[in-house]
């Protein structure tokens, strides 16, 4: 019917890619990964880290338990602290995210009122079993606000202003109470 | 310049000279064929370690990738690695299989493809055996890998296996047909079934003498390609092995060092054919001003690259449409093919190549327009809804 | 002697009638584990020689229990999920779970949400369909080189997803009543690279395929679904459309702003695997023209309303009235639909996913009987299924 004429001219699409790849720069896509990575882009997420303004004591997660709850796989685990008497404090005991059980979808940093957690950059956490080292526990999540500025630095400074503004009004509202 | 020529006819005797001092001569010749076949020995298995390595490549830079590049500069070494790979493996025989037919059928796929080396003529005075009916030789040992492949698809008992090693024997036999038939014209022309004869007969007019420039060699040379191409397995006509279709055809139970050699003896056969090819249409390793071991590499090589490229580019045949353009198109090409090269050798000049020229076109026009792959083809037009 | 021994032998082959002759069926599992099934799914297919004589498709390998998880977890925690059933296209699958909710929850959506909304929809179904072709060729046999022009274009579109909601793949990017985000700044501009290039690939792509023998000689005439059959069996999207019906749920719903927009909808007239092919192609020449006009038309404001804002910010207080509702848009592959039933908690009542991978599906022995083996490979191809979404 068409004596062939399409085979040659897909062929010639092949050979055309072919002395592309010598002679055209760019014209090759793949990324040499270890050598050469891929821009990082901003709104990137990952898995989650925890987040601590002065020092790993004092996170800003309350353990108020909304993310573990709202978690779709449920891969977070979160034990409130207690002192001495048995009275809650602020603070989380165990904060365990199961690595290998999370996907990622990054609802745990959109439902925390508290602006404790977020979507990680870091995707290179290869380990050789997938039990105990994929289970994160509290002291390997948490991350200094600092870093969240160094991966997200508009959604950090915003959230930076956000927490300022709220502490201002809180001191308003209640002037010298809290001593 | 001579010198270089003859490099490697002169290397050997050397060794033979050497060996003389201390060899009675009853055992010389003997020396002489194992000097050949150790020459074969270690360059079949590297040209075919380098040309997955070049496939790999090829195919890579056609997909907008760089193809190997880990091991060694430009992946060199990859082949190796591989190599160890292959053969670091587990071997697995499946449970039922007939153990003994599925453990020889490899060995029998390779041994077929590595005597194809011994006919070839690599460059002057290099052909190991300058066998009187080398051509022959050629196409009777060439089918033997057939009847391997289709033990490795029977013991390994697996459907897919047998699937496979049907669809290879059938092939294999239609496809055998106009090669053969497309290697006659040349014998009618020569007349003789050597391939250093072949190669002689194509020397002077500065490569003008090449068959491939005459109208019936340029069709038998497509005829042959074509019908190689389908004889080594290699996409379009991959279906044996058609992954897609039937996991790996009849090598779905090998693995490991079994398995590399069914891939060796694909790639021997592309390259073994390829360099036929360039025998018989392409002046074998006439050329002038680089040696002529080089001439042939570097034909053999444009033949190779061919294949390959024809493997990053195409989808695979149907089995039936695989069949009916054997039957239908390539079968009455490589007649009509004969006819015109009959005419060429009887009539003068001129005339021979318009008659020639127009029993092949109009043969072809003709043939192509009785759908060779038995599906009418047609182009489209769509409609459009608001 | 010679002749009374011939004259046995004719006889005895002239007694036996053709229907004797001994031959069996070869009964092959094609799948769970097989290059081309697409995912994790088995055709049983009886084989007469190299025809199909009976094929049955058997589905469940990849079953999540999606439709129960979702009835435990709140509306919010579902997105995700959605993500995870196609794969291939999570916008568009966010998108109908989205609709669905809205129209449960009666949740307005602003103006540029909805843009962009429509723009990730189409640059989803750019990616299918590239993607399909890809996969259709890879079916074929060939090489793996059209798949990796496809992938290569798809990843700058990915590139795309990745810088807006986060994530290459499982965007999980729309929320009820907006998207979870605003465009990043640079969006536009590469969005416009990606609208003027994108022609010029497909040209590259049909100059390597549409005209090719093989691909036409392969394609043409194979698997062909006529079109009483194709609305019988309730298929939709471009195996529908291949057949020529004509149904296209953006101009039949004309949900979302889609109304708004000038685009055609190709239709075939063979209904084989060709057909499925080309008016892919050209869907894709359509899809690019429809993100011209968004990409023109794209007004400033809000992007997620302040009811979806609070209820994207609290799951747990994000209670729908009690009733029912079906959201349904024209994903890339056909009709995605989501029924949902609240009872006024935040968890729902009932949760369906109408998938049209697995509705598709249903007609695949129909299209098969008297293929080859290979045929019902690049059938099953043009169907145009994911996994993930045929179980879930």
């Amino acid at each position: 019917m068409s004596y062939g004429l399409g085979i040659l001219k897909g062929m010639s699409v092949t050979l055309k890619q072919f002395v592309e790849s010598y002679t055209k720069k760019g014209s090759i896509v793949t990324v040499q990964y270890p050598e050469e990575r891929r821009e990082d882009v901003e709104r990137f997420r990952n898995f989650p880290i925890l987040v601590y303004d002065e020092k790993p004591e004092a996170p800003r997660c309350v353990a108020c338990d909304i993310c573990a709850k709202e978690c779709p796989p449920k891969c977070i685990t979160i034990v409130r602290d207690r002192d001495e008497q048995g009275r809650g404090l602020q603070k989380p005991k165990v904060f365990d995210i199961d690595l290998s059980v999370c996907m990622s979808c990054g609802i745990c940093e959109e439902v925390c009122p508290f602006d404790a957690i977020f979507m990680d950059h870091q995707f290179e956490l290869s380990a050789y079993d997938r039990m105990e080292s994929l289970n994160y526990h509290q002291e390997k999540l948490l991350k200094p606000n600092s870093y969240l500025h160094q991966i997200r630095p508009t959604d950090a400074t915003q959230i930076d202003a956000k927490l300022k503004a709220k502490e201002e009004a809180k001191k308003k509202t209640q002037p010298g109470t809290t001593a | 310049m001579e010198r270089l020529d003859q490099l490697f006819v002169l290397l050997k005797k050397i060794i033979l000279q050497f060996a003389e001092s201390f060899l009675p001569a009853p055992l010389l010749p003997f020396l002489s064929i194992l000097v050949s076949i150790t020459a074969i020995a270690i360059f079949a298995p590297l040209t075919m370690m380098y040309l997955t390595w070049l496939e790999r490549k090829v195919i890579g830079r056609m997909q907008n990738r760089f193809g190997p590049n880990r091991v060694g500069i430009y992946g060199l070494l990859q082949p190796i690695a591989d190599g160890i790979k292959m053969l670091t493996k587990e071997d697995v025989i499946p449970l039922g299989a007939d153990r003994v037919t599925h453990f020889l059928a490899p060995v029998a796929v390779v041994v077929p493809s590595l005597l194809l080396f011994s006919v070839l003529p690599f460059g002057r005075n290099m052909t190991a055996v300058n066998l009187d009916i080398g051509l022959l030789f050629f196409i009777a040992v060439s089918s033997i890998g057939t009847l391997a492949i289709f033990m490795g698809g029977w013991a390994s008992r697996n459907k897919f296996s047998l699937l496979g090693a049907m669809r290879a024997f059938a092939q294999m036999i239609s496809y055998e047909v106009p090669l053969v038939l497309s290697v006659v014209t040349v014998v009618m022309i020569v007349g003789s079934l050597s391939t250093e004869k072949i190669v002689e007969a194509q020397s002077g007019w500065g490569g003008l003498r090449w068959f491939v420039f005459t109208p019936w060699g340029f069709v038998g040379f497509m005829l042959f390609f074509i019908c190689s191409v389908s004889e080594v397995n290699r996409t379009p006509f991959d279906i044996p092995e058609g992954e897609s279709e039937i996991v790996a055809g009849f090598h779905t139970e090998y693995s490991g060092m079994k398995f590399a050699l069914f891939y060796m003896a694909e790639f021997l056969g592309a390259f073994a054919y390829s360099a036929m090819a360039a025998t018989l249409f392409l002046g074998g390793w006439q050329g002038p001003l680089l040696p002529s071991w080089l001439w042939f590499g570097l034909k053999t090589f444009c033949l190779v690259f061919t294949m390959i490229w024809l493997r990053g580019t195409f989808p695979r045949f149907r089995v039936d449409q695989l069949m009916s353009y054997a039957w239908k198109f390539l079968f009455p090409m490589g007649l009509s093919n004969i006819l015109a090269a009959g005419i060429w050798y009887h009539t003068p000049f001129p005339l021979s190549f318009i008659f020639a020229t127009w029993i092949l076109l109009l043969s072809f026009i003709g043939l192509s327009r009785l759908n060779p792959t038995g599906t009418r083809l047609e182009r489209r037009t769509y409609r459009f809804a608001e | 002697m010679f002749v009374i021994w011939l004259l046995v032998i004719s006889r005895t082959e002239m007694d036996k009638p053709e229907t004797t002759l001994d031959t069996q069926m070869l009964e092959v599992n094609i799948g769970p584990q097989h290059p081309s099934t697409h995912g994790v799914f088995r055709m049983n297919v009886t084989l007469d020689g190299e025809t199909v004589v009976r094929l049955k498709p058997a589905m469940g390998y990849l079953h999540r229990n999606h439709e129960k998880i979702a009835e435990g977890a709140s509306y919010l925690a579902s997105m995700p999920f959605t993500d995870r059933l196609d794969y291939i296209c999570s916008m568009t699958n966010n998108l109908a779970y989205a609709i669905a909710v809205e129209k449960l929850a009666g949740i307005e959506v602003p103006e540029r949400a909805q843009y962009i909304r429509v723009i990730m929809a189409e640059l989803t179904r750019l990616v299918n369909h590239t993607l399909l072709v890809g996969f259709l060729l890879n079916d074929l046999g060939a090489f793996f080189t059209p798949t990796l022009y496809a992938f290569r274009e798809r990843e700058k579109i990915l590139d795309l997803f990745e810088a807006t909601s986060g994530a290459r793949m499982m965007c999980n990017y729309m929320r009820f009543g907006g998207v979870k985000a605003d465009l990043h700044p640079g969006f536009m501009e590469k969005l416009k690279e990606i609208v003027e290039n994108y022609p010029r690939f497909l040209d590259e792509f049909e100059k390597l395929l549409t005209e090719n023998e093989i691909l036409m000689s392969r394609c043409q005439h194979v698997g062909i679904l006529p079109k009483h059959l194709a609305v019988d069996a309730s298929a939709t999207g471009p195996l529908l459309r291949a057949s020529g019906v004509d149904y296209d749920i953006r101009k039949v719903d004309g949900y979302s702003i889609y109304p708004r927009f000038k685009f055609r909808v190709p239709l075939g007239s063979v209904g084989d695997v060709y057909d499925r092919y080309y008016v892919r192609i050209l869907e894709m020449r359509e899809s690019i023209k429809i993100l011209e006009q968004a990409m023109k038309e794209i007004p400033p404001g809000e992007f997620i309303s302040k009811q979806g804002a609070t209820g994207a910010k609290s799951p747990r207080t994000f209670r729908p009235p009690k009733g029912d509702a079906y959201g349904r848009i024209e994903s890339p592959k056909g009709e995605l639909g989501f029924y949902l039933v609240s009872d006024g908690t935040p968890n729902p009542y009932r949760y369906h996913v109408r998938p049209p991978s697995f509705i598709n599906l249903t007609i695949l022995e129909d299209m098969c009987l008297g293929c080859k083996v290979a045929d019902a490979i690049i059938i099953l191809g043009s169907v145009d299924i994911v996994l993930g979404e045929v179980d879930r």
